[in-house]
Parts: C-alpha cells; sequence; structure tokens
C-alpha cells in the first residue's frame, strides 16, 4: 500500500517555563496510508496539533524527516511548500474563517487566488457545494451568525474547493453536541466515499471516530502505538493504552450512517 | 545569584535579537508582496479608504486646534522681539518640517495601527492566518502589503493636509485674533519655506508611515510569540497597547534621527 504520508524519527521538543525541556514527538515514525482515514489520537498537551503542523510545514520539527507522496516537506524550500500545501485540505478546530468575508466569500477564497476560474465559474462552483453542504440560503451571512456545525461545514467545503488529495481535520467535532457530531462524521464519510482523499483526523473524540478508522495513531508522553482496528486496541496489555481505553472509551459508536 | 542575572541578561538579549530578526523578516516579506501576484487591488483601496480617507477628520482637528496654538504662541514670543511679521514663516516651518509628520503619524498609529495590530492579532489566534498558508495564499501578499502600501501612500497626504489645515489655523490665529498683518503672514511663508523643507517633511512622513505599519502589523503577526503577552484575547489587547507606544516612540526617534541628518 502506498503512503501519502510519512514520518521517519521525528523529534519535536518545546521549553518549558521552569527551563527545562519536552519531547512532544520522541523518535516518531509512522506512515499514512492513501486513501484511507487515519485517526490521531491522544490527551491534551501529547503532540497531536503540532504532528498536523509539520505535516503542513508550519512548524519544523528538531530533526527527522517527513514526506508527503514521497516529497520531504522539512527540507522543502518555500516555492515547494507552497506547491506541496495546494495538495492539503485543513480543516481546522475552530473553523478558521474569515471573519470579514460571507459563507460565499469564504468557500469562494481559495477558487479566486488560487485558479484562473472567471467569476461566473467560481459562482457556479460554490453554489454547487454550497447545495452539497446543505448551506443554501446561508451564503450572505458572516461567520459570527453561524452555529458551530455550520462553521465546521463552511470550513470543510472551503477545504475542498482545490480537490485537496489529503483532508487534514484538527478536532473536527469539539464543541458540537452529539447529533451534531454524528452529522459531521456522516459528511466526513461521504465526502470521502464521494472524493477518495487520504484522511487525517487528529482528535480526542476516540469511540466515536473508531468506526471511520483504518488506523488509529495514539501519541502517549512522545512515543506513539498504531492499531488497525477498535478492537487492537482494546486488546493491548500497554499499561498507558488500557489508561486511555478506560479514559476514553464508552460505547463504540455503532451509527449506520457512518459504518464501514 | 550573579549567573541567574547573567542567564536571565543572556536570555533577554537572545529574545530582543530573535525579535529584531523576525521583524526584519517580516518587513522584507511585506515588501516583497508588492511583486506577488495577483496584486489585490480592491483591497488596496480599501485600506486606503480606512486608513487615509477614515483619518481624515482626526486629522483635520488636530490639525487645526495644533496651528491655531501654534499661531497664539508664535505671536506671543515674536511680539516680545517686535518681529511678529515673521509669523507665517515660524507657522509654516514648523508644521511642514515637525509637527505635521509626527502627529499625523501619532494620529495614524492610535487610531488605523492599532486596529490593524488587533484585527491581525486576531487572524493569528483564531488561525486565519494558517488557513491562507494552508491553502498555499501567501498571507503577506493577501493580507499585509496591502496594509503596507496603503499607509505609505495614505500618511504623506494626510501630512500634506495636516499641513494645510494647520497654516490655515494658525493664519486664523494670527491675522484673525490678533491682528497680524495678512500680507506678512502670506510674505514670510513664501520666503521661508524651501524645497528642502517640503522634502524633509515629506521623507519623514513615508519613514513615520512605514514605520506605523510595520510595527503594528508586525506585532500582531507575531502576537503568539511576544514574551509575556499572555494568550487570547488578553494577548491581542496588550500588543496592541504595546504596538502603539512602540511605534510612538520610534516616530519620535526617529523624527531626531531624520532631523539630525537631513536639515
Amino acid at each position: 500500500m502506498t503512503s501519502a504520508i510519512e514520518f521517519k524519527n521525528v523529534v519535536k521538543t518545546f521549553a518549558k517555563a521552569n527551563g527545562s525541556v519536552q519531547a512532544v514527538l520522541d523518535r516518531v515514525s509512522f506512515s499514512i496510508p492513501a486513501g484511507k482515514t487515519t485517526v490521531v489520537a491522544g490527551g491534551s498537551g501529547q503532540g497531536k496539533s503540532v504532528t498536523l503542523k509539520i505535516i503542513l510545514g508550519l512548524m519544523q520539527p528538531d530533526s527527522g524527516q517527513v514526506f508527503v507522496h514521497g516529497r520531504e516537506v522539512t527540507r522543502a524550500s518555500g516555492k515547494e511548500l507552497e506547491a506541496l500545501r495546494t495538495q492539503f485540505g485543513v480543516l481546522f478546530q475552530g473553523a478558521a474563517l474569515f471573519d470579514s468575508l460571507t459563507v460565499f466569500e469564504n468557500i469562494a477564497l481559495p477558487l479566486r487566488e488560487r485558479t484562473r476560474k472567471s467569476e461566473q465559474e467560481i459562482r457556479r462552483q460554490v453554489e454547487k457545494t454550497l447545495a452539497q453542504f446543505e448551506l443554501t440560503g446561508h451564503e450572505d451571512k458572516y461567520p459570527a451568525q453561524l452555529s458551530g456545525g455550520m462553521k465546521k461545514r463552511v470550513g470543510l467545503s472551503r477545504a475542498m474547493q482545490l480537490s485537496p488529495s489529503i483532508m487534514l481535520f484538527d478536532e473536527p467535532t469539539t464543541g458540537l453536541d452529539p447529533v451534531m457530531t454524528q452529522d459531521i462524521y456522516h459528511l466526513f464519510a461521504k465526502t470521502q466515499a464521494e472524493f477518495g482523499f487520504t484522511s487525517v483526523i487528529v482528535s480526542h473524540d476516540i469511540p466515536k471516530i473508531f468506526n471511520l478508522a483504518d488506523q488509529v495513531i495514539i501519541l502517549n508522553s512522545g512515543k506513539m502505538d498504531v492499531f488497525d482496528s477498535p478492537e487492537q486496541i482494546q486488546w493491548s496489555e500497554k499499561p498507558h493504552i488500557q489508561e486511555f481505553v478506560q479514559t476514553t472509551m464508552g460505547t463504540i459508536y455503532q451509527s449506520h450512517l457512518v459504518e464501514k | 545569584m550573579q549567573s541567574n542575572t547573567i542567564t536571565r541578561l543572556g536570555d533577554t538579549g537572545l529574545y530582543v535579537l530573535t525579535d529584531l530578526g523576525k521583524m526584519t523578516l517580516f518587513l522584507l516579506m511585506s515588501l516583497r508582496g508588492v511583486f506577488r501576484r495577483p496584486f489585490r487591488f480592491i483591497e488596496l483601496v480599501r485600506q486606503i479608504q480606512f486608513i487615509g480617507v477614515g483619518s481624515l477628520a482626526v486629522i483635520f482637528f488636530t490639525a487645526a486646534s495644533t496651528g491655531a496654538v501654534l499661531g497664539l504662541q508664535g505671536y506671543y514670543s515674536l511680539n516680545k522681539f517686535g518681529a511678529e511679521g515673521m509669523l507665517g514663516s515660524a507657522v509654516s516651518l514648523t508644521l511642514i518640517m515637525e509637527l505635521g509628520p509626527v502627529l499625523t503619524a501619532l494620529m495614524v498609529a492610535g487610531r488605523a495601527g492599532s486596529a490593524m495590530c488587533a484585527e491581525i492579532g486576531i487572524m493569528r489566534i483564531s488561525d486565519q492566518i494558517d488557513a491562507l498558508d494552508c491553502m498555499a495564499i501567501d498571507p503577506f501578499r493577501y493580507l499585509i502589503t496591502p496594509k503596507f502600501l496603503a499607509t505609505i501612500i495614505s500618511v504623506p497626504l494626510l501630512t500634506a493636509v495636516f499641513d494645510v489645515v494647520g497654516i490655515a489655523g494658525g493664519y486664523l490665529a494670527g491675522v484673525g485674533l490678533m491682528d497680524v498683518n495678512p500680507g506678512s503672514f502670506i510674505q514670510g511663508m513664501q520666503t521661508s519655506v524651501t524645497n528642502h523643507d517640503i522634502r524633509l517633511g515629506v521623507i519623514k512622513s513615508f519613514v513615520f508611515g512605514l514605520l506605523v505599519v510595520w510595527i503594528c502589523s508586525g506585532r500582531g503577526y507575531f502576537v503568539q510569540e511576544i514574551r509575556g503577552a499572555g494568550f487570547g484575547a488578553e494577548s491581542v489587547s496588550r500588543v496592541t497597547t504595546q504596538a502603539v507606544v512602540l511605534s510612538s516612540i520610534s516616530v519620535l526617534v526617529f523624527d531626531y534621527l531624520l532631523t539630525a541628518v537631513l536639515l
């Protein structure tokens, strides 16, 4: 199976307030298979968002290599990084919509800035997307006028505009109620089935996300464990994994909507 | 104890050097944005509208009152030597070479610089700038460069407005209230103000505009990396205050340096 993203012995440390150094990623190696869904899980401050930032080239590791579709991100120049980033779509934790732009303008932004499409073509494409993500009628609203779930849908539709081959989701359901969470996961499953992108979901929302995952990576104290199924995690004899299972797992999510 | 002090000093020195380095790179990237395409002309016009046109009222009132005070004060001082005929020359030279550029820059820093810093800072803490990076949209070209250009264009023009309104204020106070001869006021102004004086004022206003936009937008851009700024909304408010203070002090320091070098 070809890998979309590959980490090789990646180390990332941060200085703490007391002067000591904490290794958030300590010689971490893993690969994320193309076209599949990988969930990166772990408690707060365990390096989940750092992992995303390193993949995107927004943060440099202290040592080690990171490859995206075989090209090294860690040594990429500004131009190469810009080219690499066109392959990514990112849904940020808070959706990161531009406050001063309407829903329509937010979704149209990557098309206006990164393509040579005419305004008419852009309008057609955005209107199609609005319908697809059930946002028709909300195009003239500003982000401050949207609910949390709607913001995520706008963020997702904006991220999808340039047909990325890799989608990164940073805590996609934080702050959403259970019904909204289910809707968002449903939307992920639907869009991935339609577009076939590689999906990386960073979440602490373990039980609910399992049925979406082909692979789960659990980060803990700078180290990581890779599992191919939820059952493998439950059977693990490692104490930190057992503790993680006990604190985060209730009933594993079984919605027919997102079941694979 | 001593080694602790040395460690802290070294740490602060490194922080200041790193910060200066980052701000220098920020300036270069912002200026490079001018040559990157697509150029955001509409955004540039919008920013000129906000920074330039939006500041006209505050510039008008500041200039009128400063000019009028200069007229009254100038008359009071010059009258002691029987030289009130020099009032036009004193008012216009002071405004064109010093007060016009400095006060305009301070007003723009307080009104538009603070808004710029807060806007960019909020965009930074809510991941909007990272989102631009992730969409392979250069945040400098998209966000910062239009503000740079708009400020560099607006501040000299606002300074010109300040000078004209200020001189009119000085004329009204001197000629209207203190009965200075209008002919000698205008004559004094015409004979004493040279191209060199106007050039000095224009150079100052360019430099001050650049300082204000550089410091205010740069502080906002690096809001999460500024020591002691805190987090979230608090960090944006603290850094905005810091940006306005820092840019105002820089304007005053550079005013002295430019006067010393170019006069």
